[in-house]
């Protein structure tokens, strides 16, 4: 292989890693939609407070993202269940533009609140055992964001595993499908909403662990964060959860070569014209199925 | 409105009017961040207010038009009110072309508001690698004395912009009211509510979602011109903002999404509160980057779990001014 080609397909590797947990974060995002029908403006804001929880988890108590992924899953999940019950729920017959506006000030309140708690100040893991890359003949893997991806895959499945398999999970896709039957069959759809949520939330602490180990954390990083996941289902498609795991990785590898090619501060610039693009000719995705 | 909503208007107005003789340049600063905001929050109100579009990029005119009014004065000397009309056509042509995308796909509700951040966002980028206006480290207009007014070209005392920015929201109030109660008016408040009703009777949707997009932008178009006149400076990172145009927008939501008087009650309360938040910040000694946001953030949680209209069409009937 000539060189040009291997520090190809080096970025390459790096960004479908990379895009794995950007897929689960963005999954979590989709999941919340294709049920609830709700657009959670605070995603990338949850997923900053996860990435706090992993490394105060970190620093304290020397616990490393990838044990913490436990504790901070649970409490996010009980964290979802409770904001969807008690604050978001009065808001499901309300106007869209409503609930948008709800989720936005919740949003508003965690950027700013992790600001005056921490600081602007960017913090780091780094885990010594992460430092030696994995080597594939020529091609140098970074261990940490092979875990980090590992991890997220695995979530991403038992996700997958709960909605095909158990009966809550075909429970609440009954509920996506059809909110009224839903009702009529006698399934309880609040709680089921409130479970969907914190599954979201649960999905998003867990890329939240992950992404302590691929970026520099600040405060500022939740707008752009919970744009990215938009990004994501939207080029994946809303409401589809494969299609969020593909988009993700399409927008990992994206950024990976924008980056690699032109500026790694143009990347984003990819990122939205792809939504763009995607919005006005494939509104409904990439992979999403008919809404 | 009534006879005593007209007294109460007229008291305003004349409080606004001979303000500056009384007050000092903090104050003067202060009224005009609100009458800023009470504009923008006009511009924004007719998209949404009116039309019922939610748009979350309005950073994208204000700064399209700050920058293309800059740039004109920065680089060839031109003053602000020759580049005004460039701000206004290309952020009007913009919005426009946006808009015509957008509602000739079929983008609508949510889509067609992330489409909007994602306009916004893309410019901001474009922007933060474009050489000619500065790129990321920003333009810089040439400061004039602060004592002397230039009006020709936007430089001059307090006085003078407070005197500018009163003008353009007593503008902005006079064109909405006058645009709520014309055809126009009266069209995109059936498409607000309800889209496929208005369709049905014969009201081409497109064309009037298009019209409001654009008189949106190009109001816009001029509070940016005006923010980069008065400020002196462009940053893309500040003014292409996603809190940019959050701030836009919490006016209108705060003071009552789709009426008159709401988007200049709420910057109103706005400014109130950011400025009693900062003097109750300094005086306790908790100065912090965040705080500000932050109690923005509580506002409009409050105000829409608790008023999800506004404060107000609540108020209105205390100070019975409606009908």
């Amino acid at each position: 292989m000539s060189v040009d080609l291997v520090i190809l397909a080096n970025v390459v590797i790096a960004g479908v890693l990379t895009g794995i947990v950007y897929g689960l974060m963005a999954l979590g995002l989709s999941v919340i939609f294709g049920v609830a029908r709700l657009v959670n403006f605070a995603h990338g804001e949850m997923m900053t407070l996860a990435m706090y929880a992993s490394v105060i988890l970190f620093f304290t108590l020397n616990i490393d993202p990838f044990v913490a992924v436990l504790p901070v899953a649970t409490a996010f999940f009980v964290f979802g269940y409770a904001l969807q019950s008690f604050v978001i729920h009065p808001f499901v017959t309300r106007p869209e533009h409503s609930q948008f506006i709800l989720l936005l000030a919740i949003a508003v309140i965690m950027t700013n609140g992790l600001l005056i708690i921490f600081g602007p100040d960017s913090r780091a893991v780094s885990l010594d055992t992460l430092l030696e890359s994995i080597e594939l003949g020529p091609v140098l893997i970074d261990r940490g964001k092979f875990y980090a991806a590992l991890v997220a895959f695995g979530a991403a499945a038992a996700l997958f595993g709960f909605f095909r398999l158990t009966r809550t999970g075909t429970a609440i896709r009954a509920c996506a499908d059809n909110w009224l039957g839903a009702k009529i069959v006698g399934l309880d759809v609040k709680r089921l909403y409130a479970l969907t949520f914190g599954l979201g939330c649960a999905c998003v602490a867990v890329a939240g662990c992950m992404m302590t180990l691929l970026v520099d954390l600040t405060p500022a990083l939740g707008p752009a964060y919970t744009l990215l996941a938009f990004v994501i289902v939207i080029v994946g498609g809303l409401g589809s959860m494969s299609g969020a795991l593909a988009g993700g990785v399409l927008i990992g590898v994206s950024e990976a070569l924008a980056g690699f090619y032109f500026t790694p501060s143009a990347k984003s610039m990819f990122s939205f014209s792809l939504l763009i693009l995607v919005l006005l000719f494939r509104p409904r995705g990439l992979l999403g199925n008919k809404l | 409105m009534n006879r005593r909503a007209n007294r109460l208007l007229a008291a305003l107005g004349a409080v606004l009017l001979v303000l500056p003789a009384v007050a000092d340049n903090y104050l003067l600063s202060i009224v005009t961040l609100f009458l800023f905001f009470a504009y923008a929050g006009q511009a924004w109100n007719i998209m949404m207010g009116f039309a019922g579009q939610l748009s979350l990029g309005h950073s994208l005119y204000l700064g399209v038009g700050g920058y293309a009014a800059g740039a004109l004065y920065f680089h060839f000397g031109i003053g602000p009110w020759a580049g005004l009309w460039l701000a206004i056509m290309i952020c009007a042509l913009s919005g426009a072309a946006i808009g015509a995308l957008a509602f000739r796909y079929g983008v609508s509700g949510v889509y067609f508001t992330l489409l909007t951040i994602a306009f916004a966002e893309f410019t901001r980028v474009g922007f933060d690698h474009f050489a000619w206006v500065g790129g990321s480290g920003g333009m810089f207009l040439k400061v004039a004395e602060r004592d002397q007014i230039d009006l020709l070209n936007l430089r001059g005392t307090p006085a003078m912009f407070y005197y500018v920015i009163l003008g353009l929201a007593a503008a902005a109030f006079a064109l909405s009211g006058w645009l709520l109660r014309s055809r126009a008016g009266y069209y995109w408040q059936a498409i607000r509510e309800n889209e496929d009703a208005a369709q049905a009777l014969g009201i081409n949707t497109f064309h009037w979602k298009i019209l409001a997009i654009t008189i949106s932008s190009a109001m816009t178009a001029i509070a940016g011109v005006f923010s980069a006149f008065y400020y002196g400076n462009l940053f893309p990172e500040q003014i292409f903002n996603l809190s940019r145009s959050i701030e836009i927008m919490l006016g209108p939501i705060i003071g009552g999404i789709g009426t008159l008087f709401g988007p200049i009650l709420g910057a109103a309360l706005l400014t109130l509160v950011a400025e009693s938040t900062t003097e109750v910040v300094a005086a306790l000694g908790w100065e912090t980057p965040g705080i500000k946001q932050l109690i923005y953030g509580i506002v409009l949680f409050v105000v829409i779990v608790l008023l999800p209209n506004g404060v107000w069409p609540a108020l209105a009937r205390k100070l019975k001014v409606t009908k």
